[in-house]
């Protein structure tokens, strides 16, 4: 032996294992283990598919009560065959950890506000903000409470969770999903909390606007004043199509809310400002987390039969949030869009009615400030005295790092998430402890249960009846021919303004005085007008007898589109529907472009910007793909509000919630020297609309330059809607798709945001339906089956969905594979 | 004769200790490394035999993954890493990272048992 030159080398050896075996940082992230990432037997190579894949298996499982046989057709969409309803959860979870696992992991992780635990301190304020805002708590809440008094439910959750935990058993290391490797973690056993969480986090998404928004507006009322607040940020739509339609007659209220006696004072015309102690927190979820749902009786088909549609819109990610199931058994036959995550379908139907959902949008988050009597934070002054706190523990654990802890104080009113140790620019260093519908406990996964099993009007009632947060509208079209809505949810009966601005909280007055009863939510079944409809406009006009939140919480346009065109519909046929769904007409622009025209005084203007107005003139009022008449005027009605009201609110500290664009347009149209619209900071002048547009104009005429000279201006070249992938790495996601749409069109795709899933249900006898998410059935990046959706969904064209008896599924073409799964 | 004899031996052991996922994914060098004891071989010979060894096995299972997957995820990783999206690169950067490695792990075991 050589020993000099073995030491060497054994050295050399063992430390090039250690760097191929180390995380490297790159900047702010890491990069993955390379030699275990590259290695063809250990790392990603062993996720890239074959494209021809098998999916043929038979498996042996114990937890099953019989067989259960699962057919996926050419689309991977698997069709469950089960003589038990639990085994048919056993075996959704089952698939959707075989398809979807990663997702699942991080979702999760997501709304534990455990992301740090696998990439370090840079997701802190994230997971500080979830669990602050008691995303844990809520769901430990609807943990016990299921487990306390739902045994069924319990029992359906604990058999999803036994589907994922049976897949996770039988994962060779050398098949965990990509972007474990990729971020070099292990999976997790799946627990009922997870699935909890999960739903969490989509009453986060749905409702927790209000957690940024009711600081952003206290913010900006105490910078403006309240009066002038409530000319720009006014609850008044002059142009609104309610969903229940206008001339309804409302009941008598069973709560009448009392206004305190001092809230004049104390709180609407209340202005504060304390110094801040910035950190920084994740943005809000998105405004136009809505979606379109309508259904047509049949009189207005040309079948006769009812037609229900339906697309949630919501931030658009790879692995998509969907995925699409068919659940068969005894007790029913389902087919529709479910979460990977929770059990049951969510948006579809079964062999008697379809159902869909949008966001109802209403308020029922608020926080209420609070004095601590000394930095202990141990008791706090309410109804005058001191009161104590519990603490509630969250420990965050961190990557290459130490835990960090949160004591969060427990009040009446909920958890103290803004306190000494925790703020953000918005919150400017008050206490506030916030109040929220999703922290009562919950039985939100009954609902969809039941609504999987419901055969009527009446099913689908008692099903949604169960629902709490977030709140929707239930759309409902059934076989026999009826068709319904209603808005349904745990709903805060509030005086006028209650809950728009943070509250005082020393005094119970503030506190919400009861939830408005569920017969009284807004309903409508079998209308006149053939048809019912909701675009997460307000649900009813001002007769109706309950405060329904500050207006900038409801768009106005999708809903006016929407309606016009069902009313003038007839004779509808699926194909009419998809062609609505994908509908880029914009009835905005369409009720805009006369009321600038109006103003625009084309005689003081460049000729680039002559152009521009020409351009706009002679644009057909559809957001198409290619259209550059919408980029100009997008361009142009953004220079003009900034005209218009970016006087008021320069000089803030911080930024301030824009106010809404039909503000603006109401004004435009009925009073051309509305005084807001004068410039504040030209003391010798007073503008009017014809010079804010005009300058609006040619302040955008200079942006649309730069645009046509990078070759931008076309809209969907514009606007750049993607597809991103969960970690947002482009790579992994689909970029630059070619759609057209937009804010306020019925097909309402934006930048990152739109119909996640589109479903058509025509209720014939052989139900006849079509639907695409824009993704596809895996979730692995290495499979042709992980964006297989995304063209056809931009290209506005739909799938015929497969919804079948076993029988004939078995002899249908489009099948493909068989996945057995045997009692052992 | 032996040199070829060797590379072959090498790449079935580090093949086959592969398809124990639990194992860790570098344990091609211990059957590297005993290969290169019972076969002696001159160092530099050691060297190659190991690099080539692994280097094909590694290149070889890439490049047939890659074909039966049409390059859909190396074309994806390949914008991950720096490798401007070209499948190519990336079988020949794993190619090389399996090689070196494999080639020490010879090289060592060579001076444990000089000819």
């Amino acid at each position: 032996m050589r020993l000099l030159p073995f030491l060497a080398s054994a050295l050399v050896t063992i430390g090039v294992i250690f760097v191929l075996n180390t995380q490297l940082s790159i900047g702010p992230t890491k990069s993955p283990k390379l030699g275990y990432f590259l290695s063809p037997q250990h790392g990603f190579w062993k996720n890239a598919e074959k494209v021809n894949t098998n999916f043929d298996a038979t498996l042996v499982v114990n937890e099953l009560k019989g067989e259960v046989d699962v057919y996926l057709d050419d689309r991977l969409v698997p069709h469950i065959y089960a003589d038990h309803d639990e085994d048919a959860y056993f075996v959704q979870g089952y698939l959707h950890a075989k398809f979807r696992l990663w997702q699942m992991d991080f979702q999760t992780r997501l709304a534990a506000g455990r992301l740090s635990e696998i990439a370090g301190a840079d997701k802190l304020p994230i997971d500080r903000f979830f669990r602050r805002l008691g995303m844990v708590y809520g769901a430990e809440k609807t943990e016990e409470n299921i487990n306390a008094s739902n045994p069924v439910m319990k029992a359906t959750v604990d058999a999803y969770t036994a589907g994922v935990n049976a897949y996770l058993k039988q994962l060779a290391p050398e098949d965990l999903p990509f972007e474990f490797k990729l971020m070099n973690y292990q999976p997790e056993q799946w627990t009922p909390k997870k699935t909890y969480l999960f739903l969490m986090f989509m009453s986060y998404d749905l409702t927790g606007r209000s957690a940024t928004t009711d600081l952003q507006l206290t913010n900006t009322r105490d910078f403006l004043g309240y009066d002038l607040f409530n000319k720009l940020y006014t609850n008044l739509q002059d142009s609104l199509d309610p969903i229940i339609p206008k001339g309804t007659v409302y009941q008598k209220p069973s709560i009448v809310p009392i206004k305190p006696a001092n809230a004049d004072s104390n709180y609407l015309f209340h202005s504060s400002s304390v110094a801040s102690n910035v950190q920084e927190a994740p943005d809000a979820p998105n405004k136009n987390n809505g979606s379109n749902n309508w259904a047509v009786s049949g009189s207005k088909t040309k079948s006769g039969r009812p037609i229900l549609c339906s697309d949630p819109h919501l931030g658009l990610n790879l692995p998509s949030l969907w995925y699409e199931i068919q659940i068969t058994t005894p007790t029913h036959s389902t087919y529709g869009a479910s979460f990977p995550g929770s059990p049951a379908v969510i948006i579809g139907f079964n062999d008697s009615l379809a159902w869909g959902v949008t966001n109802a949008g209403r308020d029922v988050l608020d926080y209420y400030e609070l004095k601590f009597k000394d930095s202990t934070e141990n008791e706090y002054w309410f109804n005058g005295e001191w009161k104590s706190v519990t603490k509630r523990k969250e420990v965050i654990k961190v990557k290459d790092s130490a835990d960090v802890i949160e004591e969060i104080p427990m009040t009446h009113w909920g958890p103290a998430m803004y306190d000494a140790h925790y703020q953000n620019p918005q919150s400017k260093g008050r206490n506030l402890a916030v109040k929220w519908t999703a922290h009562n406990a919950s039985t939100g996964v009954e609902t969809f249960y039941q609504l999987n099993r419901a055969k009527n009007y009446d099913d689908y009632i008692k099903a949604i009846s169960l629902w709490t947060c977030p709140g929707q509208n239930f759309v409902l079209a059934t076989k026999s021919g009826d068709i319904a809505i209603k808005q349904q949810g745990s709903f805060v009966a509030r005086w006028e303004r209650q809950g728009d601005f943070i509250m005082p909280g020393q005094d119970s007055a503030y506190d919400w005085q009861g939830i408005i009863p569920n017969a009284e939510n807004p309903t409508i079944k079998n209308p006149v007008r053939g048809f019912v409809s909701s675009a997460n406009q307000k649900p009813t006009e001002a007769t109706y007898p309950y405060y329904l939140g500050t207006a900038s919480s409801f768009p106005l346009y999708r809903g006016i589109s929407v309606n016009k065109q069902l009313s003038a519909m007839s004779l509808i046929t699926p194909q009419d529907m998809q062609a609505l769904q994908t509908n880029n007409y914009n009835v905005f622009a369409a009720t805009a472009r006369p009321a600038l025209m109006k103003y625009i005084q084309t005689d003081k203007l460049s000729t680039n910007a002559k152009r521009m107005v020409e351009e706009l003139t002679h644009w057909n009022l559809f957001n198409e793909e290619g259209s550059k008449g919408i980029t100009v005027f997008k361009i142009i009605w953004d220079s003009i509000e900034q005209a218009v009201w970016g006087d008021e609110l320069a000089g803030s500290p911080i930024p301030l919630t824009k106010p809404d664009d039909y503000v603006i347009l109401d004004q435009m149209l009925k009073d051309s020297n509305w005084s807001i619209a004068d410039d504040i900071r030209t003391k010798d002048k007073i503008e009017n609309f014809k010079d804010q547009v005009t300058l609006g104009v040619e302040n955008a005429t200079k942006k649309l330059l730069a645009l046509e000279k990078e070759n931008k201006i076309t809209w969907a070249l514009f606007k750049a809607t993607r597809v991103l992938h969960l970690t947002k790495i482009p790579a992994l996601s689909r970029m630059n798709l070619p759609i057209g749409g937009g804010m306020n069109i019925i097909n309402a795709t934006t930048d990152v945001h739109g119909p996640s899933w589109r479903m058509i249900v025509h209720l014939t006898d052989e139900i006849e339906a079509y639907g695409l998410y824009p993704g596809g059935q895996s979730g692995n990046p290495g499979s042709p089956y992980y964006d297989s959706f995304v063209d056809y969904w931009a290209a506005g064209k739909y799938y015929r969905l497969l919804f079948l008896s076993k029988e004939k599924l078995t002899q249908n073409d489009r099948t493909k594979w068989h996945i057995k799964f045997k009692t052992a | 004769m032996k040199i070829i004899i060797s590379i072959l031996l090498s790449a079935l052991l580090a093949y086959a200790i592969g398809i124990y996922g639990n194992l860790p994914w570098w344990s091609f060098v211990v059957t590297n490394l005993i290969v290169a004891i019972v076969i002696p071989q001159k160092s530099f010979h050691s060297f190659l035999i190991g690099f080539l060894s692994i280097g094909l096995l590694w290149g070889g299972l890439a490049i047939g993954i890659d074909q039966g997957n049409h390059h859909i995820l190396a074309t994806k990783v390949a914008n991950i890493l720096p490798l401007k999206g070209s499948y190519i690169s990336l079988i020949v950067l794993t190619s090389f990272v399996g090689a070196l490695l494999g080639g020490l792990a010879s090289l060592t075991g060579s001076f444990i048992k000089m000819k």
